[in-house]
Order: C-alpha cells, then structure tokens, then sequence
C-alpha cells in the first residue's frame, strides 16, 4: 500500500487535484482511500458527489469512541473509501489535535488493515503546516510520498518551500520522501519552466504540469471529477497522465529547501524578467 | 542515600529542572478561590488537573478540597471547552448552589485558546448563571510563571469581579492576604481587631481550611471573604498588600478600578517585617499600636535575646516562594543567622533585589530564582559546603536525611507534619512560634549527635 501526503497552499486545489488524480487511479483499477484532514471537510465532496458525509470528529463527539468503521468510511466514484476527518468551527477548539485525533481513531479502527486491501491512502491536507497537527500526515510513516501542489506565483512557491522544510525535518527521523511538485497553472509566465527549475533546486521533478480549464469548474459545480463528468475532455487526460505518473513514480528524496533570496531570485529569472 | 546521585559540581543547565521547587498555576488560583466564602473552584481542563490540585492541596491542610472541572475529553480539546464548561456551570448550580463559580484555566485550554469571556457570556445568556450569582475566571496557563503567579490571577479576578466603587469611602483598610497559612490570616486578623482598625481581608482561608470539626460535612465552609465584603473592597480608603509576588497586581487593578490607593508591605513573618506591616496599618487605618502588641514584640525579642548563643552564626539553606523567603531570610539575618543557600522557582528582579539587599553582610550566601533554581541545586550548594538547618516544605526531607541537618517544615506544601494550618508564623506571636520551632530543631539534633562528653543539661 502507497500512502500519499498532498500538502500545498490554502486555495491552490489540492482537494480538486486530489480528487481528480483518484478518479484517475480508481479508473486504472487502483483501491484507493482518500482522508479529507482539514476542518471544512470538502475533500471528498467530488467523489462522492456532494454527499453530506459525517466526518470522524463530529461522530466522535456525538456517539463517543464506540464507532464502527462503517460510520465514518463512504463509498464514493469507482469505488473509493471517503472520510473526512473534520474539525471544529473556525477559531474554536483545536484543529491540530483533530487531525492527530482523527488519524489515531481510523488506525484503531482498521482503516488501514491489510484486509482492505488498498492500493493507496491519500492525506488530503489543510494548507500549511501550522502547527504539530497538521505534520501528522507525514509523522511516525503514516505517509511515506508527499506531493505538493502549487503554482509560479510567489506565495505558492514560499508556502511550498516551507513544505519542503518539514518534509525534511521529518524525512531525517523517519521515511516519509518527497514524490514531487504538481504544478497547478495560474497562467503565469514561464510557469512550467520556473516551476521545474525550482524542483530541480529542491531535489525533486514536477512531476506534472496541470493546465488551467475551466472544465474543471463545470465538474466542481456538477460535485464531480472531471473524469467523471466529461470523461472524453482534454482535462480529463490530464489528470489520468498525472495519477499514471504517480503510479509509476520512483523518484522519492529528501527536499533541500531554499533560502528566501534564493528563491526570490527564481521568480526574477524566469517570472519578471522575461 | 536516596540522593546518592547529587555531585558537588554545578553543571551548567539549559533545559533541565530536576525537583522543582514551584508547582502549576491552577493550585494557587485553586487555593485563593476557597478564601471566597461560598465559592466553588472549577478547573477548566481535564480531570487530571483538578485532582492533582486538590489533592496537593488537601495533603497539605489535611482538609477536603472541593472543586469541580470541566472534564475534558479528546472531543473537548478538538472542539474547544465552550460546552463542557457551559453544562458544567448548569450543573453546578443546579446540584451545588455555590454563590460563586470561579474558573481558572488550564494548560490544555490555554492552548487550544479557549475564550472564556464568550464562553461564559453564553452560559448567562443561555440562562445557566442564577439571578445574584455569579461565575468569574482567570488565565492560568503553567508554562508561565508558578503556583505564586496563579493565585495572584485569581485574587486579581476577585478584584476585576466584585469590587465596586460607590464614591461613598468607608474607614476602612483592606488587607491584600498573599499566599499564607489560615493560622497566619487568624493571626493577622486578630492583631488588626486588637488595634481596632476596620479591615477587610481577601482572600480569607480563616475557618475554611482550619475549620472545626464539628461532625459534619460542609460543602461551603463558614469562613471566607464574603461577597459583600469583596464587594466593599472598592469603597474602603485604603489597602495594604502583603507580598508583592501575590498580591500586587490585584492593588493595582482595585487602585486602577476603585481608585482605592496601597501600600506594598511584606507578609508580616519576623521581628521587622511585622514591625512595617503594623506601622502600616496603623498609620493608614489612623489607629495606635496598642501596648497589648508592644508586650508581644518585646516577648518575641527576649525570645531571640535568650536564644542568641544558639542561633548565631548558624548557615540555613531555605527554599520556597518569594514572598515568604524574603521576611523569613530577613528575621533569619536579625537573629544573626546566616541564610547562606535560597532557591525560589518563582522568579523575578525584585526577589534578587531584595535578596541582595538582605544578604548583603552574608559574603559567602548564594541565591537565585526561575526554572533552574531546583531543589538538585540547593543540594549540589550544600554538598560543597554544608549547613546547620533546612527551612522549607517537604520536598527537602531527603536531603535532610541524606545529609542529617535539622529541618524546618514551612512553606507549601508540607504534606509530613501537621499544625502548620493551626500555629501561625506572623506577627510577633508567630515570629516566637518560628524562633522555638528553629531552636528545637537545633537543639534536638545537637543532643541526638554531640559526643557523650558534650551532653549538656542546659542550652
């Protein structure tokens, strides 16, 4: 079983890209469970066509520890296993802790027992990483591959950079690597070039560059992947390339992050300047 | 040996504190809440928290502690304490009808951020604060300061809460109690009534926490600041605060809050700082010293006259909290005693301050305050140069044993010996209390080890 991390900045479409590349890997015949860990519980909303799903914390705190697997884990598109671990309202409580909570709960429960026979765990993770919490995904092996998805603005790139940090700090104690950069077009100049060279500099390839479509929009206001909506759209080919790259990846590293000049040197380069 | 692993030689340490010689927050906000009369403390956090509280408290004064929690579980921590807290303060109401809910965070809430004005802003909302009674509360997160920082929260809470100012001053001179036995406010309270001054103390652990027993069970025990009196606190002329470490910060918020101004004195232990707490009170109540207390100073100081040939030049090692240790270090120094090792866990400037001022003629004493200021020190201090008493709680018996020095038990807590909550140490009566319990602890050790020859029939 492969256990993937897809960490990046808030708004970047992880969730969208997670989603997409599931239905990609769901498509080649893959079992793949996918764990929303981000407060707002939106991460499996595609797959399982909008359906309201109760996430890990809220059935916690209803029904107490007693949960049975069933309550939480929802079937969704080509037979992917969905939970959300959820979180509490904004500005209340303790996110980080409903990660880590969360995450113990579904090994208690044997989400991940070998009976299951899974191909792939996804971690669907909020943005950065804030806090103890939210690295839980990366800590003591429960993933070992992390992509990043981000884009050639700065903000993505920083926020991508730190990524890299922890993924480094954790990496050296345990066996959680690097898989790659997805980079997500935001149109911007050069983007793929830059986006390369900045994988190159921290150790690792982009492992697949997705073009902005506004097919993508139309599948999300429909709740589903593009794979699923438009099966025969250009955008639906790319995201099966991406989930077949990532099935045939081998490249895992330790990232080397970049110094703040370094990488704003990288967007001069290859942003601005050209 | 139980510490047979302490070295004379001082490592430099950076992140280790072995025995500390400070506890959590929460015991100091726990213990001035139940100086409120008909106040019940509730610990916000988990369970684990609200026993240790009450039990280190209850070792202590070997009385019940009553105090509740907000329980939390894994859930709690994730969503916040909002509706543990809010179904506790139902609850308590309900089933325990205390005047006063007052509740003091804990590590775990602190962090997760818990709002506590919103929180129970909705618990009066939501209609769960009766008519007339009220639930106040205070940050007690333990990663900061100690016990002495979270009682001084608490009674500043008392302070933020009730005090209120109806521009009609009264003669009367509030009493600012920092963190004392019962036995002590008794003894203060009875010099007070002696002078005649109109005080009012707060908090008050008087006839809570050496209350009689009579048989039965009393959920809120007779004694305690009232409710009206805290709230009159806010017309009275003036206050008198005894230990700035505890005490301070709640002058400060009645001066800023009543305009009510105050004077800053030590607790009263020992011949001088006894002398300043009077001359306060006295001057600030406008009342004489009676001759009634005259006769008790001059008692106290035949009693040290008496005592001289035993006392003097003796080293004592002492640890504790500030605002003992700095009258206790200074009567020490009158009776020309030499408080050559003091460790506080409580830091703070005007500790080291005072403590130079205090030990100035003492060249060889050593002190020092904060989180590396462990009782492993003041051992490692005594491996290289011994000393002939012990002042402090019950954390120093093994050095005491591994090393065979007289020990006196004062401070918090002394979970081996009893009447430390009956006898005071303040005041002249106290001070004398003090001085015979150090000469016996000197004397008896002096008889037990001299050699046959030395055995003297009189000291």
């Amino acid at each position: 079983m492969r256990k993937i991390a897809i960490y990046g900045k808030g708004g970047i479409g992880k969730s969208t890209t997670t989603q997409n590349t599931v239905a990609g890997l769901a498509e080649l015949g893959k079992k793949v469970m996918i764990v929303g860990c981000d407060p707002k519980a939106d991460s499996t909303r595609l797959l399982l066509h909008g359906m309201a799903q109760r996430t890990v914390l809220d059935t916690l705190r209803e029904e107490g520890e007693d949960i049975d697997l069933e309550d939480v884990l929802k079937p969704g598109f080509g037979d992917t296993r969905c939970v959300e671990s959820g979180g509490p309202e904004p500005g209340v409580g303790c996110a980080g802790r409903g990660i880590i909570t969360s995450i113990n709960l579904l090994e208690q429960l044997g989400a991940y027992d070998n009976d299951k026979q899974l191909d792939y765990v996804f971690y669907d993770v909020l943005g950065d990483v804030v806090c103890g919490g939210f690295a839980m995904p990366i800590r003591d092996g429960k993933a070992e591959e992390v992509y990043i998805v981000c884009s050639g603005e700065m903000m993505a790139m920083y926020a991508a950079n730190n990524i890299c940090k922890s993924i480094a700090k954790f990496g050296k104690a345990g066996t959680v690597r690097l898989g790659g950069l997805i980079c997500n077009s935001r149109k911007v100049d050069n983007e793929a070039n830059m986006i390369e060279e900045f994988a190159r500099k921290l150790g690792t390839q982009m492992i697949h560059f997705v073009p902005r479509d506004n097919m993508v929009q139309h599948a999300e206001i429909n709740r589903k992947t593009v794979i699923d909506h438009e099966p025969t759209h250009n955008q639906a080919n790319e995201y099966r390339a991406l989930a077949k790259k990532i099935d045939e990846n081998k490249m895992m590293v330790l990232p080397t992050p970049l110094e703040m000049e370094e990488l704003e040197s990288l967007l001069i380069d290859f942003g601005v300047l050209n | 040996m139980l510490l047979k692993h302490t070295t004379p030689k001082e490592i430099d340490r950076k992140a280790l504190t072995i025995n500390p010689a400070k506890t959590c927050q929460p015991v100091g906000a726990m213990y001035a809440a139940l100086g409120l009369h008909g106040c019940l403390p509730h610990s916000h956090g988990s369970q684990g928290c609200c026993s240790y509280h009450r039990s280190a408290l209850t070792r202590h004064f070997k009385e019940p502690v009553m105090a509740a929690t907000s329980s939390f579980t894994e859930g709690a921590s994730v969503f916040g304490g909002s509706a543990n807290l809010i179904q506790s303060i139902n609850t308590i109401f309900t089933v325990y009808n205390p005047e006063v809910i007052a509740v003091h965070t804990t590590c775990l809430s602190e962090t997760i951020g818990d709002d506590m004005t919103a929180i129970i802003s909705k618990a009066k909302d939501d209609g769960f604060i009766p008519e007339g009674k009220k639930v106040i509360f205070c940050n007690t997160p333990s990663y900061i300061g100690t016990h002495v920082t979270g009682y001084a929260n608490q009674v500043t809470s008392f302070v933020k809460n009730f005090s209120t100012s109806t521009l009609k001053k009264k003669n009367v001179v509030n009493l600012v109690a920092g963190w004392m036995e019962p036995s002590d406010m008794r003894e203060i309270k009875r010099l007070a009534k002696e002078m005649e001054a109109r005080t009012i103390l707060f908090p008050d652990f008087t006839d809570v926490l050496d209350a009689p027993m009579d048989g039965k069970f009393h959920m809120y025990p007779a004694g305690g600041t009232t409710i009206e009196e805290m709230t009159a606190t806010g017309d009275s002329k003036f206050t008198i605060g005894m230990g700035p470490y505890s005490t301070e910060d709640a002058c400060i918020a009645l001066e800023n809050k009543c305009k009510v101004k105050f004077d800053m004195v030590d607790i009263p232990i020992g011949l001088k700082a006894t002398d300043r707490f009077l001359m306060s009170l006295s001057r600030h109540a406008n009342v004489p010293v009676p001759d009634s207390i005259t006769a008790d100073r001059g008692r106290l100081v035949d009693l040290m006259a008496d005592s001289a040939t035993n006392l003097y030049g003796r080293r004592v090692a002492l640890w504790g909290d500030p605002d003992t240790l700095i009258p206790l270090c200074e009567f020490l120094v009158s009776m020309d005693m030499r408080p050559v090792y003091v460790v506080s866990g409580t830091s703070g400037k005007l500790f080291d301050v005072r403590m130079k001022e205090i030990l100035k003629d003492i060249p060889e004493a050593k002190f020092k305050s904060g989180e590396r200021a462990d009782m492993f020190l003041m051992h490692q201090w005594i491996k290289q140069e011994g000393v002939d008493l012990l002042i402090g709680n019950t954390y120093g018996k093994y050095i005491a044993r591994d090393e065979d020095t007289p020990f006196v038990r004062f401070g918090f807590p002394i979970a081996d010996r009893s009447g430390h909550n009956y006898l005071p140490k303040t005041g002249y009566n106290g001070a004398a209390h003090l001085t015979t319990q150090i000469l016996n602890a000197l004397l008896d050790h002096q008889d037990r080890t001299c050699p046959e020859e030395k055995v003297e029939f009189q000291l």
